[in-house]
């Protein structure tokens, strides 16, 4: 619903005050979001000397080097990967526990108890988080040890620690709690006499939740999605330290060239990257409408 | 076997949710098949929870739930042939008028063409057929509750439980949709259980009037009987319409007796079906608003009366065809008389006037 202007006050004044109700967020964005993006924005397009000095100018030379790139393919292709991976195990395990604490656990103050238990992890630092799956996933580390003892290996699996697959794990560890939250917020908002209703109708608990839970939840799924996406997208400590170096993402190699001051390949890829994501939210939004469920 | 009959026994009935009050407190009651039957109580007094343990959502504590002839506890509600229409309607916002309405034979895997066609009947018997189409959200509130009608209609249930089903709606609706509801039902022929706290509600529609208060049944009949012959006190205030007056009994006489008023001779009463009545016992008689006539001190009582009960007016409403006079008859007590709106006006009162309270002795009514 649109606030209409009182009939009395002019058009101006109308406007002035829209301008006011905005400006805290105008005076959040603009230094902090915008202003960054201009000056990568404007970096990419400028010429290097090769030893981090810039010359301002227009040149698409950066674009067609990052594009050129038969790097550039591969680490989007890798980063995808990680991305749809992760998106797959932290949907399925967030929906499960959003489901189960929506609708298994009747006791709310319980039900509270347990989503703040979800949010342990995240206590204590990123890096403390990724440091501490050394101790199990690595050559000498709990799991290794344990297969060895029972026998079902003989060499300690190398594959844990330092790998795709450690990636993943550390991703999923991390980024659940933000299918869980958004997912759980529009799960809590189903009236629970829509299921009532539906077994009434002689539903069965997989028809409930095929044809009520998950249509309902969508706006949930939606965000949640979002969160993971960017996220995994944007990363590069992650796979920097979990992949013990092995695996790269988009991220991390542009990370590498502001390490070696190219400046303008690197706000290049900021861009490129930039523009994927916005790409890939707008096809999210455009298949939920997340404003209209919200406001349901 | 089974049976395609929606009568009901209530054998027993209890619930309690902690193990220490019921809610339902042995409840025996029996509905004939193809009835339509109304609960009615102030809220908490077990009604909806004797309906959802009909409908199959709650099991009861105690006691036996028959329909058809057949035990259905722990039976899920399909398998009772129920079907029930919740209070604010819990229709699915994500799915349309014809979605919702399908949705019952969605899940019973019929054929998409099938559930088309049986639905889009059922869609136009509800008169929504040019909304078909909307999501819940586009519709009234009458619309939305004939959708809730039709999705809970549409398995040919045997029994359709209807969970306060107008409250939602407003004065003029509840009224239009009240009569739909009845034609509904005659529609179908199937019984219909119907949980209200609207008197007017219960006696416009129902064959079967229950009264019901904290997890009894007071009462249980027809629509009349409970209205015009109230058992006891609490059934004759909650369905309205009767002056409630106590007394210790003074004589008794053959056929009725008298009751001690201290404002006036006393007042005779007929002993109806109450047999056993005895001098100083503590009694409660109802006497009916709309017979009460009221007459000016020094006149004339009309034919029949031989009560008559000084009373100062308290206030006066106008209710279009008739009156609504409060007196002061009975200290402590409502009193008030529904006098026609002609006979009012032939020789109008205003507040404070003095008046006698009279009714025709036949009118007066024995509470148990």
């Amino acid at each position: 619903m649109q606030p209409s202007p009182s009939p009395n006050s002019s058009p101006s004044r109308a406007n002035l005050a829209g301008w006011l109700y905005v400006s805290p967020l105008v005076l959040v964005l603009v230094p902090f979001f915008v202003a960054p993006i201009l000056v990568v924005l404007a970096a990419s397009f400028f010429a290097t000397d090769g030893f981090g000095g810039l010359t301002p100018g227009f040149t698409l030379a950066s674009y067609i080097e990052v594009l050129h790139s038969a790097l550039t393919l591969k680490l989007y292709l890798a980063t995808i990967k990680f991305t749809v991976l992760t998106w797959i195990f932290t949907l399925i395990i967030g929906f499960f526990v959003a489901y189960f604490l929506v609708f298994h656990v009747r006791n709310q103050l319980l039900a509270i108890g347990l989503f703040l238990l979800c949010t342990v992890p995240f206590w204590t630092s990123n890096i403390i988080r990724m440091i501490s799956w050394i101790p199990l996933l690595g050559k000498e580390g709990l799991i290794n040890q344990a297969l060895l003892a029972m026998g079902v290996i003989h060499q300690p699996l190398e594959v844990l620690l330092f790998s795709d697959l450690a990636v993943i794990i550390a991703y999923v560890h991390q980024l659940t709690i933000f299918m869980i939250v958004p997912i759980f917020n529009s799960m809590a908002r189903i009236d629970k006499n829509l299921i009532e209703a539906a077994i009434d109708a002689g539903a069965s608990r997989f028809d409930i939740m095929r044809l009520i839970v998950v249509p309902m939840s969508k706006s949930g799924i939606a965000l949640g999605t979002i969160f993971v996406v960017s996220i995994v997208m944007g990363d590069f400590f992650v796979v920097k330290v979990i992949s013990g170096g092995g695996s790269a993402s988009v991220v991390s190699a542009f990370y590498e060239d502001v390490g070696v001051l190219q400046y303008p390949t690197a706000a290049a890829s900021a861009v490129l990257l930039t523009l994927v994501l916005v790409a890939i939210v707008s096809l999210i939004l455009r298949t939920v409408d997340i404003r209209q469920e919200i406001t349901r | 076997m089974k049976s395609d009959r929606g009568d009901i026994e209530l054998a027993g009935v209890c619930k309690s949710f902690d193990g220490a009050t019921y809610v339902v407190d042995g409840v025996n009651l029996r509905i004939a098949d193809g009835a339509y039957c109304c609960f009615i109580g102030p809220s908490g007094c077990g009604k909806t929870t004797i309906l959802r343990m009909i409908a199959g959502h709650e099991d009861p504590t105690a006691g036996e739930i028959v329909i058809g002839g057949q035990n259905v506890v722990g039976l899920a509600p399909v398998q009772r042939r129920t079907a029930m229409m919740f209070q604010s309607y819990a229709l699915f916002p994500h799915l349309t008028v014809r979605e919702n309405i399908a949705f019952a034979l969605r899940v019973r895997g019929q054929s998409k063409a099938d559930r088309l066609r049986v639905s889009d009947a059922m869609i136009e018997k509800v008169r929504l057929t040019q909304f078909a189409d909307r999501l819940p959200a586009q519709l009234s509130g009458g619309q939305q509750q004939r959708v809730a009608l039709a999705r809970a209609a549409i398995t040919e249930p045997r029994v359709l439980l209807l969970d306060e089903p107008l409250s939602a709606l407003d004065e003029q609706l509840r009224v239009q949709m009240r009569q739909e509801l009845r034609r509904m039902q005659q529609e179908l022929g199937i019984t219909f259980i119907h949980v209200t706290h609207t008197q007017l509600e219960a006696i416009a529609l129902a064959d079967l009037v229950v009264v019901m208060e904290q997890g009894k049944i007071k009462q249980a009949g027809a629509a009349r009987d409970v209205y015009a012959h109230p058992h006891d006190r609490y059934v004759a205030e909650f369905m309205g319409g009767q002056n409630v007056l106590s007394g210790r009994v003074e004589k008794v006489n053959g056929a009725s007796f008298t009751l001690a008023q201290a404002a006036s001779d006393g007042i005779e009463v007929p002993l109806q079906a109450r047999a056993t009545i005895s001098v100083g016992d503590e009694v409660d008689i109802a006497v009916r608003r709309d017979d009460v006539a009221l007459v000016r001190p020094g006149r004339d009582l009309p034919p029949g009366c031989t009560t008559s009960l000084p009373s100062r007016v308290l206030a006066i409403e106008y209710q279009g065809y008739f009156v609504k006079v409060m007196l002061d008859t009975v200290p402590d007590d409502e009193f008030v008389a529904y006098v026609p709106e002609k006979t009012f006006f032939a020789d109008p009162f205003t507040v404070g006037d003095v008046v006698m309270a009279t009714w025709a002795t036949g009118s007066a009514l024995p509470l148990a």
